[in-house]
């Protein structure tokens, strides 16, 4: 173990850990919406991030902007994020419909066991991840610098950078305008209904179908967003990355209660976080197992996550 | 109905016999069929063609496909034809693989398999069954020492390269700080640790990140190699990792040089990191530059494949020469083949020829080149001098 | 094709009561027949003769054998998901315990040094592997569902991880030179040689055929009757007096035995085990196979696990059009799992009480659907 590494750079570590928990925790939205209302792990929603990752890229290509240039100017740098993130956020939204109606819907008119679900999940994921890895001949893919890198100001001896301010800053503020949108508007008010009892909602007159769609739409847009956020902090992308980070993004869900949306915020960012510091302590090949041990652990002392499973609980 | 279901079983039952007694006659004549003459004979390229690692492996295959082309033009009358084995570079697809080469008596010689791991996995099945096989870039040292009596290596092995690229560090670069990052492969591990064991005490630090596209977040080693202050990063690995690590490095305001084997030395590095991102980045390769080989190579390479000859073209497309003047010198027999690359001594385009008892390329012959990322090309740096 | 769809219908049912009436002797005789065409499968004299059924772009009797190894995990798994009704998605951990056991206590390479026959480290790795499921299950069988799914997608990734990162296990270097199993011919020749896939492929077929009897008999059994009724409601289950845990962590355990012998038997055969092999994909494939042919039922688990691995290895070498099918083989796969559970989400061969199953809940009223 090495102490010594974690603690000369605490500042810097933490901040990274938040940089990555942001993206795990937006993506995690998506599950935990889902699962909120359907009782369903939607598998495929890797896929769904991917899907604006590669969006974001190609949006941007069309702008005329490759691998190699670099935006300046703080006025097209803003127009360039708002076309990414819109681009990449429809992208997603629509995998996410179209994934909802193909391999979903038909099997809820059967009331097929969850089991179902979770294949043709699994089937969807891998379909559409081989699908992009064929069409990008499974090579990586360079997003163009949208963002330069600079260092903004320093906390505790911490470097911070504006991407990593961009990509925390924007995940707080559209987790926030996610609650407010849960717990005030007449869709969230449908969308709690259904979440504790889809049957008496529809018999109240809420059109269930279109729920759940609302809640794919949602679900996918963030994850969309969250897919050009990584671009831009990773700045490469490559067709098979979306398994393992949907794995970890539905391990900080369930770390901070499925369901819950302030819990997938509080999950994902610890998660980053203990993954962060894991890889200071252990080494960067280590940081995965040292992530699923933190779930098992929870699991075994709190089985329904930090904050417990609430989405339908939640009080208007 | 229970008589109809019998007389289907019976009915069954006969037809099996029945094939049973035709396929005993059949059975003697399928593969057997030795190669009397050298016409029809086959070579296969044993590598991955899909996959992560395709790119390494297309390079090869280019080179064999060009190196049988032109025996095809010469020698009109008597064709020999490719077969391409695609691995993925997954020893678990290995033997299946292995063993359908094994299978087509046509098959004279094998160039591959390309990487390590599948050879562990394929190997014994062509030392056991006699067939001859000439890797053109699977440098694990123990693959040499395992008792394979078919294996042949046209590379050095990472004893030659990794204390190359050490040197390199350390006379060229003068890089008093070195922090070193392997993959965890056993390419990547392996060439790691004999660059650390050359470097000795200027090595303030190391790091192991996931392989095989697992990883694609490296900011934890970008952290730990910023506050290191090295001013030179040793990666061994192959390209994908590598070009996230250029990358991100980059964008986190790290200017040390990034010096990796020969598992990067590919222009995918360069589409990962970014043209400006790579620049500068030193390729250290147990090959001599491809477009500085002999003759006309470069464009008989781009003419027939479409595309610059990449790492390894030239090794695979000698490596596939020698296995051709074989068939060409009338050895029509495994056996014969075997014999004949064992004595085999000639020049080639990437390097000269010639292979120790253990199916090792003559230490004379193997030189070690650096290359250098420049305008986002790869180009000749130097020879690395030995020792 | 709503006739078409009839017909297939109809012939199907056919089939099925003809075979539920036929005769003691000739289900045994069908049976046999199965077998025996199995165990000849792998003589080129005679799988010559079957037309497009064998794989072109690589070895048939290689090829078979992974098949093999494949319906045994199937069967494996379903005792987890198709009878016990646990979602097991990291089975193929269970799986590289196995492999891993035999190489460290066989391979020269090892740390240990012990050089074991593989006879010897065959019943240890089944053993470990019994331990690890137990070790595995008793904090995470008390969790629902869901929970357990991810926490043993988990474990595989963390036995991945533990694979390929430590120093003990070898990582990507691997094992190698891990000893065949023990036999030889009269003239001294090895049994189990490199180059001939049969005699490992027969050796499989054979345990395959032993699980099953064991698996079946078990099934039967108060056991089996336990799992059924935990899987169809697991809190009735408990209050009719049946000790849920603990039937839960023996489906957990066998299950586990059985991935391990698989691993075991691969090692064995392949001679050489590294990280490489531990994809996680496998895990998912597995379980898809047992759903695909119908989980809970035997048959329905080993025609999905052959199935599956047939046809992944069926595409190699085929062109269409100019382009090489090899290429698109997994995002076939994913897309007929997404078909096969619309239209078919029983399986192939479904177990008959899952079946029933199915249709009630069809039946059920769903409120503004």
């Amino acid at each position: 173990m090495d102490f010594n590494a974690l603690f000369s750079d605490f500042g810097g570590y933490t901040i990274t850990g938040l940089t990555v928990g942001a993206i795990y925790a937006l993506v995690a939205l998506g599950y935990t919406l889902v699962y909120g209302v359907l009782r369903l792990i939607n598998f495929a929603h890797s896929e769904v991030f991917i899907a604006g990752a590669f969006a974001a890229i190609w949006g941007w290509a069309a702008f005329g902007l490759d691998r190699d240039s670099v935006v300046s100017g703080f006025g097209s740098i803003m127009l360039y994020l708002l076309v990414g993130a819109l681009i990449a956020a429809v992208a997603s939204a629509g995998t996410a419909t179209v994934i909802e109606r193909v391999a979903y819907r038909p099997l809820r008119k059967r009331n097929a066991p969850p089991l179902a679900f979770l294949i043709t999940a699994i089937g969807a994921s891998i379909a559409i991840a081989e699908a992009f890895g064929i069409y990008t001949r499974r090579l990586p893919v360079g997003a163009p610098t949208v963002v330069k890198n600079d260092v903004l100001f320093e906390v505790f001896g911490a470097e911070v950078t504006v991407v990593q301010l961009l990509v925390i800053g924007s995940a707080l503020a559209m987790m926030v305008a996610l609650d407010l949108f849960i717990n005030r508007s007449r869709i969230g008010r449908g969308i709690r209904a259904v979440a504790q009892d889809q049957n008496t909602a529809a018999l109240m007159g809420i059109n269930k179908d279109r729920i759940i769609l609302v809640v794919f739409i949602i679900g996918g847009a963030m994850a969309g967003v969250a897919g050009m956020l990584y671009d831009i902090r990773i700045g490469t992308l490559t067709y098979s990355v979306g398994f393992l980070l949907g794995l970890k993004a539905f391990t900080a869900a369930v770390l901070g209660g499925i369901g819950n949306l302030r819990g997938a915020l509080l999950g994902g960012l610890l998660l980053g976080l203990v993954e962060n510091y894991a890889s200071a302590l252990f080494g960067a090949n280590w940081k995965d197992l040292v992530a699923f041990v933190v779930l098992v652990v929870l699991l075994m002392f709190r089985p329904t996550g930090l904050l417990g499973e609430s989405l339908g609980r939640a009080r208007a | 109905m229970r008589q109809k279901f019998a007389r289907l079983v019976g009915g069954v039952a006969i037809a099996a016999l029945a094939m049973g007694g035709v396929t005993a006659c059949k059975s003697d004549s399928g593969t057997d069929e030795a190669a009397g003459d050298s016409c029809g004979a086959k070579i296969a390229f044993f590598g991955a063609l899909t996959g992560p690692a395709a790119a390494l492996g297309v390079n090869m295959n280019g080179g064999v496909k060009l190196a049988i082309d032109k025996y095809n033009k010469e020698n009109a009358d008597c064709q020999v034809t490719l077969v391409p084995l695609d691995s993925q570079g997954n020893p678990e697809q290995a033997p299946a693989l292995a063993q359908q080469a094994l299978d087509d008596a046509k098959i004279l010689g094998i160039v591959g398999p390309a990487f390590s791991g599948e050879s562990e996995a394929a190997n014994p099945f062509f030392s056991e069954a006699g067939l001859v096989h000439i890797s053109p870039s699977a440098t694990r040292p123990s693959l040499a020492d395992q008792g394979w009596k078919t294996f042949f290596r046209a590379v050095g092995n990472d004893y030659s390269q990794g204390p190359a690229a050490g040197r390199y560090i350390k006379d060229v670069l003068k890089a008093e700080k070195v922090y070193v990052v392997d993959d965890q492969s056993a390419y990547g591990a392996g060439l790691a640790d004999e660059v650390k064991k050359v470097l000795g005490a200027s090595v303030v630090g190391s790091e192991k990140v996931q392989g095989e596209g697992k990883q694609s977040d490296f900011s934890a080693t970008v952290t730990k190699v910023k506050s290191s202050g090295a001013t030179a990063i040793f990666y061994g690995g192959y390209y994908q990792e590598a070009g996230l690590i250029r990358k991100q490095l980059t964008a986190a305001g790290v200017t040390a040089t990034l010096v990796a084997g020969d598992g990067v030395n590919d222009a995918s590095y360069i589409t990962g990191a970014g043209a400006a991102a790579a620049e500068g980045t030193i390729l250290t390769c147990p090959c001599q530059p491809a477009t500085e080989a002999r003759g006309s190579f470069v464009e008989d390479f781009k003419a027939l494949n479409g595309g610059e000859p990449g790492t390894y073209s030239d090794v695979a497309f000698d490596a596939a020469n020698i296995l051709l003047a074989g068939i060409k010198a009338g050895n029509t027999s495994r056996d014969k083949m075997l014999e004949f690359v064992k004595g085999y001594s000639g020049e080639g385009v990437a390097a000269s020829y010639k292979f120790t008892e253990t199916g090792e390329l003559d230490p004379t012959q193997v030189k070690v080149w650096a290359y250098k990322v420049v305008g986002g090309q790869v180009v000749p740096d130097q020879e690395i001098p030995k020792s | 094709m709503n006739s078409v769809r009839e017909w297939i219908y109809t012939g199907r049912h056919a089939v099925a009561e003809r075979w539920h009436n036929a005769p003691r002797w000739t289900r045994w005789a069908v049976i046999g027949a199965v077998i025996v065409f199995f165990y000849a499968l792998p003589n080129r004299e005679f799988y010559q003769w079957l037309g497009p059924i064998p794989t072109t772009g690589s070895n048939f009797g290689q090829v078979l054998f992974t098949i093999s190894i494949y319906v045994l995990l199937a069967v494996g798994l379903n005792i987890v998901v198709g009878f016990a009704g646990l979602l097991d998605l990291g089975y193929f951990g269970f799986f590289a315990v196995g492999a891993y056991t035999v190489a460290v206590f066989t391979s020269p390479s090892s740390d240990l040094k012990t050089l074991w026959p593989w006879l010897l480290a065959l019943p240890l790795a089944i053993a470990l592997t019994m331990v690890s499921g137990v070790f595995l299950g008793t904090p995470t069988l008390r969790l629902r569902g869901d929970y357990l799914a991810i926490v043993t997608l988990g474990f595989a990734e963390m036995i991945r991880v533990a694979a390929t990162s430590s120093e003990f296990l070898k990582g990507q270097r691997g094992f190698n030179q891990i000893p065949h199993p023990p036999g030889s011919y009269s003239d001294g020749k090895p049994i189990f040689g490199v180059l001939d896939p049969r005699p490992y492929y027969w050796l499989v077929l054979t345990v395959i055929i032993l699980v099953v009897i064991g698996v079946r008999n078990l099934n039967r059994s108060r056991v089996g009757r336990a799992w059924i009724s935990i899987r169809e409601d697991e809190d009735a289950a408990q209050l009719m007096g049946v000790p849920t845990f603990k039937f839960k962590l023996w489906a957990f355990a066998s299950g586990a035995a059985i991935g391990g012998l698989a691993g075991a038997l691969f090692a064995g055969k392949q001679n050489f085990v590294s990280s490489q092999n531990l994809e996680l994909l496998n895990s998912i494939i597995i379980l898809a196979a047992v759903i695909l042919g119908g989980s809970g039922n035997i048959v329905g688990a080993i025609v999905g696990g052959g199935l599956v691995a047939y046809l992944i290895e069926r595409f190699r070498g085929i062109e269409f059009f100019g382009v090489e099918l090899y290429e698109y083989r997994f995002m076939f796969f994913g897309l007929i799992l997404v078909v096969m559970m619309i239209f078919r989400p029983q399986g192939l061969i479904p177990n008959r009480r899952r079946a029933a199953e199915f249709k009630d809940r069809r039946k059920e009223v769903i409120v503004g659907g």
